[in-house]
C-alpha cells in the first residue's frame, strides 16, 4: 500500500510529508542553534573582559562569505523555480552554482580558520575563540551536510526526475527549505561574532 | 538532510506490490514500522535489563560496604575490583551508567520507539510511519548509540563516572568513558529527533479518512505530546554535548571556571567558563525528558482502563488539553532543578511556581483516569493490575514530588535517597508498571496469541510486593538526610546511622525483584511458541489497531483496505448497541 501525501499535499494541512517533515527538523534546529546562542549570551554577560570580534577576525573575508551564501540560496530558488517551469537543463546549471558557492564559502573559511591558526589563536586560547570556533565550525558542517545533499540531488539523485518529476521538484524545494535555514542561521552569526 | 533523501529507492519498491524483501530486508534492516517496533522493544528490554543489573551490583555494595560480591565479583577483574571489592571509580561507573541506560536506551526507545512505533500507525489507520527509511535509521542510529555507551566500560579508566546529569567540571576532566558517552548520547539524539520528526509527519498527515483530532485514541494524543517534547528539548543537551566534547577534545573551557585546582594543581585552561551554564542546558532537555518518559506510559494506562472497564474514558477532551498544556509548561520547569546552585530566590521563585502549575494537569489526568473506574465493570486481567498499580504509584512518585519542587524544602531534600524515591516511584512502579501493562495488552495483537494470565499475575503481585520495598525506604533515609551519591551506603556518614539498616531491606528488595521477573521472561518466550491462539480482537476493543488482522503483514500496509472511521475511540457499553463496544469503524 502505497504511503499517502508523499507527493501531493494532504487537503486539510496543505503540505506533502516531507516538507512538513523538513519544517519541523528545522525547528530543531532552531533549538540547536538558539541553545548556542543563548550559551554565547550567558558566557559574555558573565566575562570581564570581551574582545571586539571585528580586532581578532577578518570582517571583510566574512562579508565576502554573506554575499556567498546569499548568492547561494538565491542559485537554490532558481534551481527549484527551473524545474517548476520544466526546464531540467536550467535546474542543472543553478544547482551547480549553489555547490560552486557552497565550495567558495567553505574555502574562503578555511583561509579565515588558517590565519587564526599561524596567529597561534586557537579554540584554547580564549572563549571567545572558543565560541567562534564551535560557532562557525558547527555552521560548516551544516554546508558541508548541504552539499552533501544537493551534491546527490545535482548528479545521481537527478534520475528521478524522469521517472518522478513532481516529487524530483518536492526534494528540491525541501533541500532549498534546509539551505534556506543555513543561510539564514550564518546571517545571525555573522553580526554576532564579527561585529558585536 | 536525510529528511530530503529518505524514499529514494522505496518508489521502485512500491510500483511492484508482490516485491518480497529478503530476508536482511524483512528482519534486519527492515523498513517495516511493526519490525522496527519489535526490534525497538526487544533491544530496550535488553538494556533495561542490563541497566538493572548494574543496580544489582550497586546494591551489594551498598548493603554490605567492603564486602567482595558473592561469586560474579572476578567478573570486573582485579583493576576495578581487587578481590571482588568494588573500587569507588568502578561504584560511580555503575551509577552513571545505569542512569543512563535506563532512561536513554532503556525507557525512551521501548516507550516511543517500541509502542510507538508498532502502535501508532495502526491506531491512525495508516499503512506504515510517513519516512520508513527514516524510521531504519533511527533505530540504527540507537543501535550504534546503545553500543558506544557498552564499549565505554571497556577503554582505559572505564566508563562515564559523573553521574547520569555528567556535571561539569567532574565530567570535564574524567577519563576517556566520557568522551565516549558524549558520543553515545549524540547518536541517541540524533535518532531521537529522526524518530520524533517522523512521529508528528505520520500523526498529522497519515490519519485515517474521519479520524479527526478529537476521535484519536489517547495513546496517539500522548505520542504526539511526546515526540514534540523529544523534537524541541533535546537539542539543548545536543549544544551541551557538543560543547562539552570541545572542552574535552579541543581544551576549550566552556564549563571551567578560571582558577580550577584539580588535585593540587591548576588546571592549566583559558578558564572563564560556566558549570551552571551545562546544568541549564543539561535540564532544559531533561525536565521535559520526564515527561517523555511518564506520557507514553498515560497513553498505554488510558487504553488498557478504558478497555477493561468497558466503559468510555471520563474527560477525554480535558485530559487532552492537559497533556497539550503540560507539554508546553514542562519547558519553563528546568532550573527547578537547580535550587541549590544559588542562582537566587527571584529565579528560585519563578520556577516553583511554574512547578506548582505544571502539577495541575498531571493531577487531572490521573483524576481522569481514576474517576473512569467509577462505575465500570472491570475485568482483573493482567494488563489491568498493572494499569491500577500504576494509579497509586505514580500518585505517590508526583505527589512526593511537590517538596521537591519548593525551594524551601528542597534545601533539605536535595541530593539524597528522597529524590531517588520520588522519581523511581514515577518511572519505575510508574512508567515500567504501564509498560508491563501495555505488553501484556497488545501480546495478541502482535503475535496472535496471548499471555499466561497466572504467570502474568504472579509477575505483577510479586512485582508490586518487592518494588516497594525498593523505593519505599527510600523516603525514610532521604528525610533523615542520607546523600545519594555515597559509595558505602552511608556508613561513614553520622546522618545516615539510624537509617542505615534500610539498605539492606532495599537490596534484598531489589534481588527480589529481579527474581519476580523470571515468570515476565518465561511467559514472553512461551507464549510466543506456545501461547493461547486468539482472535484479531481478543480483548473486544474500539481502537483502530484491533481492525487489522492479528500480526499484520510484515511490509508495508497494515489494512487490506483503508479504514474510515465515524465515531469517537472509545464507545464501549454504547445503550442500545448489540454488543458492549462499536469500534471506530463501525458504522
Amino acid at each position: 500500500m502505497e504511503i499517502p501525501y508523499n507527493v501531493e499535499p494532504r487537503p486539510d494541512t496543505g503540505l506533502y510529508n516531507a516538507k512538513l517533515g523538513i519544517w519541523l527538523f528545522l525547528a530543531s534546529e532552531v533549538m540547536l542553534f538558539g541553545a548556542l546562542f543563548s550559551s554565547y549570551i550567558l558566557l559574555r554577560t558573565g566575562a570581564p573582559v570581551w574582545p571586539m570580534g571585528r580586532e581578532l577576525l577578518n570582517v571583510k573575508l566574512a562579508t565576502l562569505n554573506t554575499v556567498i551564501l546569499i548568492a547561494s540560496s538565491m542559485t537554490m530558488v532558481m534551481s527549484w523555480a527551473s524545474l517548476k517551469l520544466r526546464d531540467f537543463a536550467k535546474y542543472r546549471l543553478y544547482m551547480g552554482l549553489t555547490l560552486l558557492l557552497a565550495l567558495g564559502f567553505l574555502v574562503v573559511k578555511a583561509f579565515e580558520y588558517g590565519a587564526e591558526f599561524h596567529h597561534h589563536r586557537f579554540p584554547s586560547s580564549s572563549m571567545f575563540l572558543a565560541v567562534y570556533f564551535t560557532l562557525t565550525g558547527l555552521h560548516g558542517l551544516h554546508i558541508i551536510g548541504g552539499m552533501v545533499v544537493n551534491g546527490y540531488l545535482w548528479g545521481p539523485g537527478a534520475k528521478m526526475w524522469k521517472t518522478d518529476p513532481e516529487r524530483f521538484t518536492n526534494r528540491i524545494e525541501v533541500a532549498g527549505l534546509y539551505w534556506h535555514f543555513v543561510d539564514l542561521v550564518w546571517i545571525f552569526l555573522f553580526p554576532t561574532l564579527y561585529l558585536l | 538532510m536525510a529528511l530530503v533523501d529518505d524514499h529514494a529507492p522505496h518508489a521502485v519498491g512500491h510500483a511492484d506490490p508482490h516485491h518480497e524483501p529478503g530476508f536482511l530486508g524483512k528482519y534486519v534492516f527492515s523498513q517495516d514500522h511493526k519490525v522496527i517496533g519489535i526490534q525497538y522493544g526487544f533491544t530496550s528490554l535488553l538494556f533495561l535489563f542490563v541497566g538493572f543489573t548494574l543496580m544489582m551490583f550497586m546494591r551489594w555494595q551498598l548493603a554490605f560496604p567492603g564486602r567482595p560480591l558473592p561469586l560474579l565479583g572476578a567478573l570486573f577483574g582485579q583493576t576495578n575490583a581487587p578481590g571482588g571489592i568494588m573500587l569507588p571509580e568502578l561504584y560511580n561507573q555503575l551509577g552513571a551508567m545505569h542512569g543512563t541506560i535506563m532512561v536513554f536506551l532503556g525507557i525512551v526507545p521501548l516507550a516511543v520507539g517500541a509502542f510507538g512505533n508498532y502502535l501508532v500507525p495502526l491506531q491512525i489507520g495508516a499503512p506504515d510511519m510517513a519516512f520508513p527509511k527514516l524510521n531504519m535509521a533511527s533505530y540504527w542510529t540507537y543501535f550504534v548509540g546503545g553500543v558506544l555507551m557498552i564499549t565505554s566500560f571497556f577503554v582505559q579508566g572505564g566508563a562515564a563516572q559523573s553521574g547520569w546529569t555528567s556535571y561539569p567540571p567532574l565530567s570535564d576532566i574524567a577519563p576517556k568513558g566520557q568522551t565516549i558517552w558524549l558520543f553515545g548520547m549524540l547518536a541517541l539524539i540524533f535518532s531521537s529527533l529522526l524518530g520524533s520528526t517522523n512521529f508528528l509527519v505520520t500523526i498529522i498527515q497519515l490519519r485515517a479518512p474521519g479520524l479527526t483530532w478529537m476521535r484519536l485514541p489517547f495513546f496517539v494524543w500522548a505520542q504526539f505530546v511526546t515526540s514534540f517534547l523529544l523534537l524541541l528539548a533535546f537539542p539543548a543537551l545536543q549544544a551541551a554535548a557538543v560543547l562539552q566534547m570541545m572542552d574535552r577534545l579541543f581544551k576549550t573551557s566552556f564549563f571551567l571556571p578560571s582558577g580550577l585546582v584539580v588535585s593540587g594543581q591548576a588546571l592549566e585552561v583559558a578558564g572563564g567558563g560556566s558549570p551552571l551554564l551545562w546544568q541549564h542546558l543539561f535540564w532544559f532537555l531533561a525536565h521535559p525528558e520526564v515527561y517523555v518518559l511518564i506520557l507514553p506510559a498515560f497513553g498505554i494506562i488510558a487504553e488498557v482502563i478504558a478497555n477493561n472497564t468497558r466503559k468510555p474514558l471520563w474527560g477525554y477532551k480535558s485530559m487532552v488539553y492537559a497533556v497539550t498544556f503540560l507539554g508546553f509548561m514542562s519547558f519553563i520547569v528546568w532550573a527547578h532543578h537547580m535550587f541549590m546552585t544559588g542562582m537566587g530566590t527571584v529565579m528560585s521563585t519563578f520556577f516553583q511556581t511554574t512547578t506548582m502549575i505544571i502539577s495541575i494537569p498531571s493531577v487531572i489526568v490521573l483524576t481522569a483516569l481514576i474517576i473512569s473506574l467509577w462505575g465500570g465493570s472491570i475485568r482483573f486481567t493482567t494488563p489491568m493490575l498493572f494499569a491500577l498499580a500504576f494509579l497509586p504509584m505514580f500518585a505517590i512518585g508526583g505527589l512526593t514530588g511537590l517538596p521537591l519542587g519548593l525551594a524551601p524544602t528542597d534545601i533539605h531534600l536535595h541530593d539524597t535517597y528522597y529524590v531517588i524515591g520520588h522519581f523511581h516511584y514515577v518511572v519505575a512502579p510508574g512508567t515500567i508498571f504501564a509498560m508491563f501493562a501495555g505488553i501484556y495488552y497488545w501480546f495478541p495483537k502482535l503475535s496472535g496469541r496471548k499471555m499466561s494470565e497466572i504467570l502474568g499475575k504472579i509477575h505483577f503481585w510479586f512485582s508490586f510486593l518487592f518494588i516497594n520495598g525498593v523505593f519505599m525506604p527510600m523516603f525514610i533515609q532521604g528525610m533523615a538526610g542520607m546523600s545519594r551519591r555515597l559509595y558505602d551506603g552511608g556508613a561513614s556518614y553520622s546522618h545516615a546511622q539510624g537509617v542505615l539498616e534500610w539498605n539492606k531491606v532495599i537490596s534484598m528488595s531489589a534481588w527480589g525483584l529481579a527474581l519476580a521477573q523470571l515468570p515476565f521472561i518465561l511467559n514472553l518466550f512461551w507464549s510466543m511458541a506456545k501461547g493461547k491462539k486468539v482472535g484479531d480482537n481478543y480483548w473486544d476493543a474500539t481502537t483502530l489497531e484491533w481492525a487489522a488482522t492479528t500480526s499484520p503483514p510484515l511490509a508495508h500496509g497494515n489494512f487490506a483496505q483503508v479504514p474510515t472511521v465515524v465515531r469517537g475511540p472509545y464507545d464501549y457499553s454504547l445503550p442500545g448497541a448489540p454488543k458492549d463496544f462499536v469500534a471506530q469503524h463501525e458504522g
